[in-house]
């Protein structure tokens, strides 16, 4: 459906959308509308109800109640293709291209006949040309998409929407996988689409972006709209507050005192894992009472370091000295047995057994003491306590873990990590998707770790929390490590230059 | 139509939907009768006394579920560790052809007897153990590799029978020897037709319970099981677990083998086993893979066969009235725990 371009009123409009899932209320009531060239921005903590909203939109989930009207025509509600079909197209946070696949390949995937004879690929060309020339999106459409960086593959995603006609494009945490700099290109696009017409939806988190690119902010909160105001009237403390409902303060460090070297290593290289790079010569020093921040876009080789250190994975070569000693065989034992406390970075497939219960979940790292049998009334008892000290929200330690929030899981393996004293300690992306009450808790208990005197390393992809919480700063891009920047001394532009690969030969 | 997982199921809607599917299954069994031609009501009384209804019916029934426990707690001790052991037909085979072999030696009842079932458990788990390295080392699929043995495994006793093993005195048949009066399974009571086998099978069940709750192996089979990634990132040696675990399930199997020949057959035959391995799948679905369900859903399982073997006898409805009710009873039950854990939602 084309736009007519006398279209008055909204071009998109849900109304009184209601979902619930069993007892819970994914979206209460919320009323949405988008003009033409405007962009709305969708602020919520996870768990808000912003992706259901968008099920809902796309015909994945049928509402309860409630309608969705684009360009003034009420969409059948649980048919999947009609909102394709009526102009709207949405990137997700996980890209969905074939990677095997070239570019113009993925872009016409999907839109041509099955049986048609004559391909058009040199129409479908010159328009993805067209459109790529028109928007600043500029990509090779011969590459294969394996080839693509993040980047890349996001501006194939857009226009994948754009190449089938889409006026309102949804675009699902976009900047979580890219640097500042890609970021700011990514919204010289969206100024461009607005120009020319088109509507986006902006969801995010992330404060800063939503007031940069904004025109309109609609604030969601426990599946409720709670705040609906134009950008330019509010600031990031008012929709901080709106967001989570309360105030917030950020943890502030105090300074650190950094002790004794407790991890080295030195020139490691590991494997490179299918599309993960390994590591290339890395030498790093994990020093007592501080905290290291590893920055750098998504798939650069924090992986490959993480699982080096959680014991996954062995260097090929160089050498891994702990406090001193060189283990004799790595392994994700040997590393516990070295006091190496891992948060990992993906709480539901490594850090816990979802049908386990909490006591199963908390005694993993620690039920060998027993001598082959299982102490359950110790491990009970065990888990108790850490369910109060760390204030977990559940019915007690015999509930399935599966039943908990993200925070409360956090809270669970954070205990389970931090109840063992551990000289150094590895969190890998520890707050990512949680609300920010949890967030502030969990980075509290990490400074609070590193002033009892580990040694901390701390992965994350969000520039902001390493920039908050870091002694010290190291990027990682493809696999190669920057120098050391103390606290302070590099502005985010220059990280993001540096996460971008700019720097490293002047530095090797 | 979709289905939403429950959070916590109340009791009504965890116990309701089993007692649905076994009123499902006696309703089916209803039908074919009336199918068969034979009268519903009587049909089902018939299969009901020929299990349960005698002394005699009662003590084939608890014969027939003995090997049924061993198979299914092989089963269910290696399906709690996603180790899709479709083989333990083959086990029990081997176990079965190594009580024959040392029972025969010569050596005296109380020093062969555990020998014997030693040397069985041995082979059943080095039969078992092969799949698992494969498993391990090179990702081969056991359920392919043990599921094939299980031709393997039974040609290979058809050609042991046919040449090296075969009894001189067996007038042609295809049987190994006897097994020395001495070197059998005594009666657990005098005169009633009940080998030691079966107390064996509920020691094993027993301690197949306690194992899996009280020790720390059974906790690492359950990890291992649920969540490999997590295991393993949790320092769970997972290939060392799953080893254990095949050396368990396939030694369980090859004991079914022990107490068919030595405590009721007293010589190994191709057809020494009614496809108990296979069955034991049924039977440890059935139990959920609980150990003490095993017991309980063997003696269903067993008693539905005793019962419609005699029923076929009286009423003229075939025996293999026995195979389609199992079928239904596992589908039935299937369904049933999917709706003590899910419920169904329109749109």
């Amino acid at each position: 459906m084309r736009i007519d371009p006398m279209a008055q009123g909204p071009v998109l409009r849900l109304s009184g959308i209601t979902k619930r899932f069993g007892g819970l209320i994914a979206n209460d009531g919320i009323s949405l509308s988008l003009a033409r060239g405007e962009v709305v921005a969708l602020l919520g903590e996870n768990g808000a109800g912003k992706t259901t909203l968008m099920n809902i939109l796309f015909g994945h989930y049928t509402a309860d109640a409630g309608t969705v009207e684009v360009m003034g025509q009420t969409l059948p509600p649980g048919q999947p293709g009609a909102a394709l079909k009526a102009g709207v197209g949405m990137v997700h946070q996980h890209f969905t291209l074939a990677d095997n696949l070239t570019v113009l390949d993925n872009v016409l995937l999907g839109t041509r006949p099955l049986l048609s004879l004559s391909s058009g690929r040199s129409a479908a060309r010159a328009r993805l040309a067209q459109l790529a020339q028109d928007f600043g999106l500029a990509v090779n459409p011969d590459a294969r998409v394996a080839t693509l960086s993040v980047g890349e593959r996001q501006r194939v995603e857009i226009l994948k929407a754009l190449y089938r006609d889409a006026r309102i494009l949804i675009l699902d945490e976009p900047t979580a996988v890219l640097t500042p700099q890609e970021a700011d290109a990514l919204f010289d696009t969206l100024r461009r689409m607005t120009q020319q017409g088109l509507s986006v939806i902006f969801i995010s988190h992330k404060l800063h972006e939503v007031m940069a690119i904004s025109s309109r902010v609609l604030v969601l909160r426990h599946g409720r709209l709670v705040g609906e105001t134009a950008t330019a009237q509010t600031d990031r403390h008012q929709l901080a507050t709106l967001m989570v409902g309360a105030e917030i303060t950020a943890p502030a460090p105090a300074k650190a005192r950094p002790g004794a070297t407790l991890l080295k290593l030195d020139k490691v290289s590991t494997a490179r894992q299918g599309n993960r790079p390994g590591l290339e010569q890395i030498t790093m020093e994990l020093r007592a009472g501080q905290i290291l921040g590893l920055a750098g876009v998504s798939g650069n080789g924090q992986g490959a370091l993480a699982d080096l250190l959680c014991g996954l994975d062995s260097p090929t070569e160089g050498s891994l000295t702990i406090a001193g000693t060189t283990p004799q065989a790595w392994s994700p034992r040997a590393a516990l047995d070295h006091r190496i406390g891992r948060i990992p970075e993906d709480r539901h497939k490594t850090g816990t057994i979802a049908d386990f219960t909490l006591t199963e979940n908390a005694v993993l790292e620690s039920y060998a003491a027993g001598g082959g049998w299982m102490n359950w009334r110790a491990a009970r008892a065990a888990t108790a306590g850490i369910i109060d000290k760390y204030d977990i929200r559940c019915p007690g330690p015999d509930t399935r873990i599966r039943l908990l929030s993200g925070g409360n899981m956090q809270k669970l393996i954070l205990g389970r990590v931090l109840e063992t004293t551990p000289r150094i300690i590895l969190a890998n992306q520890p707050v990512r998707g949680l609300d920010i009450g949890a967030v502030t808790y969990v980075q509290e208990q990490l400074i609070a770790a590193r002033d009892a005197g580990a040694a901390i390393l701390l992965i994350s992809e969000d520039l902001d929390e390493i920039l908050s919480l870091s002694d010290s700063i190291r990027v990682i891009s493809q696999g190669r490590l920057s120098p050391d920047f103390p606290r302070g001394t590099k502005t985010p532009t220059e990280l993001g230059q540096w996460m971008a690969g700019q720097g490293f030969d002047h530095a090797a | 139509m979709r289905l939403e997982p429950i959070a916590a199921p109340s009791p009504a809607r965890t116990f309701a939907p089993p007692a649905i599917a076994i009123a499902a299954t006696i309703a089916v069994a209803a039908l074919l009768a009336a199918l068969a031609g034979a009268n519903p009501a009587q049909t089902l009384g018939l299969i009901l006394k020929g299990a349960a209804g005698s002394k005699f019916a009662a003590l084939e029934t608890l014969n027939r579920a003995t090997p049924l426990i061993f198979t299914g707690l092989a089963v269910a001790v290696a399906f709690r560790a996603r180790l899709w052991n479709i083989g333990a037909e083959a086990q029990l085979y081997a176990g079965a052809l190594l009580t024959v072999l040392i029972g025969t030696q010569g050596l005296p009842g109380p020093l062969a007897l555990p020998l014997m079932a030693l040397g069985a458990i041995l082979a059943g788990a080095l039969v078992l153990l092969g799949p698992v390295i494969l498993k391990t080392r090179l990702g081969v699929d056991e359920v392919v590799t043990t599921l094939l043995l299980n031709f393997v495994m039974a040609l290979l006793i058809s050609y042991l029978l046919e040449g090296p093993l075969k009894d001189p005195m067996g007038m042609g048949w295809p049987k190994s020897p006897s097994l020395p009066r001495d070197t059998r399974l005594p009666r657990i009571i005098d005169g009633l037709r009940l080998h030691w086998g079966f107390a064996l099978a509920l020691i094993c069940a027993a301690s197949v319970w306690v194992m899996q709750t009280r020790t720390t192996l059974g906790y690492e089979i359950r990890a291992v099981g649920l969540n490999p990634d997590a295991a393993r990132f949790a320092g769970i040696p997972v290939t060392r677990v799953l080893l254990k675990t095949a050396l368990i399930s396939g030694g369980l199997a090859a004991l079914a083998g022990f107490s068919e020949v030595a405590g009721l057959k007293g010589n190994l035959t191709t057809d020494l086993s009614a496809n108990f391995g296979y069955t034991g799948i049924v039977v440890a679905m059935l139990a959920l893979l609980h150990p003490l369900g095993v017991v309980i859903s063997a003696l269903f399982v067993a008693g539905i066969f005793v019962g419609a073997d005699s029923m076929s006898r009286a009423a003229e409805v075939p025996t293999y009235i026995a195979d389609l009710l199992l079928a239904c009873a596992l589908l039935f039950m299937v369904l049933a725990i999917l709706l003590t854990r899910f419920r169904v939602v329109r749109g």
